[in-house]
């Protein structure tokens, strides 16, 4: 058994045969040809000739797939009639006195290279698309067919697959796609992930000539081609793919379903977001609402402070979508840690205890406001609650209140109409806020357990340092305490508890965690209908 | 000749799906249509032009639209940028 490692692009498991597809048309000869006019009107019915198959890809795709994966092939229809390469293709063969087929492969590394030049992941990966558009013109140009006859239960390995070549393959064949090449982003791993195939891109040392025909397993989710899988292997993944396939059956069954536990207790279970790009997920897994939006993305990656309009446009649009659902959204919670060109921060020896989050928002005014009065603006579009992380002492509590109370007043004089309804909470990441956590619920309508941050202040175990992996143990019974203590101080003042972080998902921890009287749990979408389970399971 | 900036608000900025969209529209014009952004412009009849400016979140665009229906093509491409991007 040989095992290759890759980044899993689409997730699932597969056990069947290997068909490697040769990237065609990759040894083009260059020649000199006496007729430049007549190459260059071979090579503009090559072109022509080329638009209708992209066509008849577009029907093909829609049917298969959908119109927005569709449109991928009239995009390079565009690329054909946009004129970067079929000029550049035309003057090369005009100059040069060589056949079409050389001069497209040429220009099609000027257009790479220009791609490239932009620097932009994923402009460097739409190169697959000239290549694409390249082959099909080769393929044009030389009147050879592409069609691939696949056995059954085939798992294709290729350098790249192209969007034409993916949606060419008979796919009832297919039960998985391995690369040598590609991303996450390439169009075969969207492709991919849309027709729900399991994918494996990035696999180096694939494509070798003796594979073909071999048997294999795949496991995306460990990232792992297994060449000639022995029998453990192999019973491994098929009893893990039936696992999967009942559990999803299973937890499908969960949609639309209450979250209550056996006495009665009705949980709230939100999703955590980080952007709006995860909406679909949100809605898809039936989540109840939404109990922890980073806000971070508007901020990260650019090199000016994204203005007001920009934040009430992200969150507006959050808002609508989640039609009148609990949304909460937690105001900015970047460090040193985080690359945020447009905070300008300077490096610190521990930006885990350093100037971050709240403190940056207190300490820098204009910042907090901006972004408090994109959100109290957005809060008539749905059902808005504001969070605050890295809360240590009352004081900062009452300082937050204040600006809030001021932005408001600010907007009513403006004239502009906000919520009044709008919730007002703190996360409790700290071991400090868990223990005055009676002092500060009166002052909020919410408390959020952050329990990733919490674990790793609590026993100072920093939780990206594998080295020290088993003293960050999100169950050590210090944890437990606080997560309890808090619940207890929140009830008490009469206000409602949630917990986010990593912690929300562990469906061991879920009975746990009622039992405490926790009222929200919020987790990767992905995670939702399994707490959901475990919820209704719990007493 | 008409001309108006945008701030794009998208979070992956102008990729090939809007790309492909703005590039439909400019196709349909009869006027000259162009794009501005950190002091390179493209020609936005051309979609490897448009994608080659790669226009992200928080870019400032200018479009320049300039012949017999800059008025109504000008209109239609600031239209498509504030629902879409």
């Amino acid at each position: 058994m040989k095992i290759l490692q890759g980044t899993g692009a689409s997730q699932g498991v597969a056990l069947g045969r290997i068909k490697i597809i040769k990237s065609k048309n990759t040894n083009v000869t260059k020649h000199t040809i006496e007729n430049v006019a007549s190459e260059i009107a071979r090579f503009n019915s090559a072109v022509e000739k080329t638009k209708e198959t992209l066509g008849v890809l577009y029907e093909k795709t829609v049917r298969e797939a959908s119109e927005a994966e569709a449109e991928i092939f009239s995009i390079h229809i565009m690329m054909l009639e946009d004129g970067s390469l079929t000029d550049c293709c035309e003057s090369i063969i005009y100059e040069q006195s060589v056949n079409a087929e050389y001069a497209v492969s040429e220009a099609a590394k000027v257009v790479c290279a220009m791609l490239v030049d932009t620097n932009d992941d994923y402009m460097m990966a739409r190169t697959a698309d000239v290549e694409d558009i390249k082959n099909g013109i080769l393929t044009s140009l030389t009147g050879e067919n592409e069609d691939v006859i696949l056995d059954e239960n085939t798992i294709i390995f290729a350098h790249d697959l192209t969007p034409s070549q993916t949606i060419n393959l008979d796919k009832s064949k297919i039960l998985a796609f391995v690369t040598e090449k590609g991303s996450k982003n390439s169009h075969t791993a969207i492709l991919a992930r849309s027709m729900k195939i399991p994918s494996i891109v990035g696999v180096t040392g694939c494509m070798r000539a003796e594979f073909d025909g071999l048997e294999c397993g795949v496991d995306a989710e460990e990232a792992a081609v297994f060449i000639q899988p022995d029998e453990k292997t192999k019973s491994k993944i098929l009893v893990r793919g039936e696992v999967q396939k009942s559990r999803e059956e299973k937890l499908r069954t969960l949609k639309g379903k209450k979250s209550i536990t056996k006495s009665g207790k009705e949980i709230k279970l939100y999703a955590n977001i980080g952007g709006e790009d995860d909406l679909d997920k949100v809605i898809e897994n039936d989540a109840e609402g939404i109990g922890l939006f980073r806000s971070e993305f508007l901020y990260l990656g650019r090199t000016e402070l994204p203005d007001e309009e920009t934040q009430f446009c992200a969150y507006k649009k959050v808002l609508e979508k989640m039609q009148g659902k609990e949304t909460v959204i937690r105001t900015m919670d970047i460090g040193a840690d985080k690359q945020a060109a447009c905070l300008e921060l300077e490096q610190e020896e521990n930006p885990a205890l350093g100037y971050r989050a709240i403190r940056i928002c207190l300490e820098d005014n204009d910042i907090f406001k901006t972004q408090l009065r994109a959100l109290y603006r957005a809060s008539v579009f749905g059902n808005l609650s504001i969070m605050f992380p890295m809360i240590t002492s009352k004081d900062e509590v009452e300082r937050v209140m204040e600006v809030a109370s001021c932005v408001r007043q600010e907007l009513k004089d403006e004239g502009i109409s906000i919520d009044e309804n709008v919730r007002l909470g703190i996360m409790i990441e700290t071991p400090a806020a868990a223990l005055i956590s009676d002092e500060l619920a009166p002052l909020v309508d919410f408390f959020s357990i952050g329990t990733n941050d919490l674990i790793q202040y609590t026993l100072a175990a920093d939780r990206q340092n594998d080295k020290i992996g088993n003293i960050y143990n999100p169950r050590h019974p210090a944890v437990m305490k606080l997560i309890k203590m808090t619940c207890d101080n929140a009830h008490r003042a009469g206000i409602w508890v949630g917990v986010c972080g990593e912690l929300a998902a562990d469906t061991d921890i879920t009975q746990t965690l009622v039992a405490f009287g926790v009222d929200e749990l919020s987790v990767s979408s992905g995670y939702v209908l399994a707490v959901r389970e475990s919820i209704i399971n719990s007493n | 000749m008409q001309e108006f900036t945008y701030t794009i608000k998208d979070k992956i900025g102008i990729h090939a799906r809007p790309a492909g969209n703005i590039v439909k529209i400019a196709k349909e014009a009869k006027s000259d249509v162009s794009m501005e952004c950190r002091g390179k412009t493209a020609d936005l009849k051309k979609i490897f032009s448009l994608m080659s400016l790669s226009v992200k979140c928080g870019d400032e665009v200018k479009v320049t639209v300039s012949g017999d229906d800059e008025v109504e093509i000008c209109e239609k491409i600031k239209r498509y940028l504030t629902e879409n991007l």
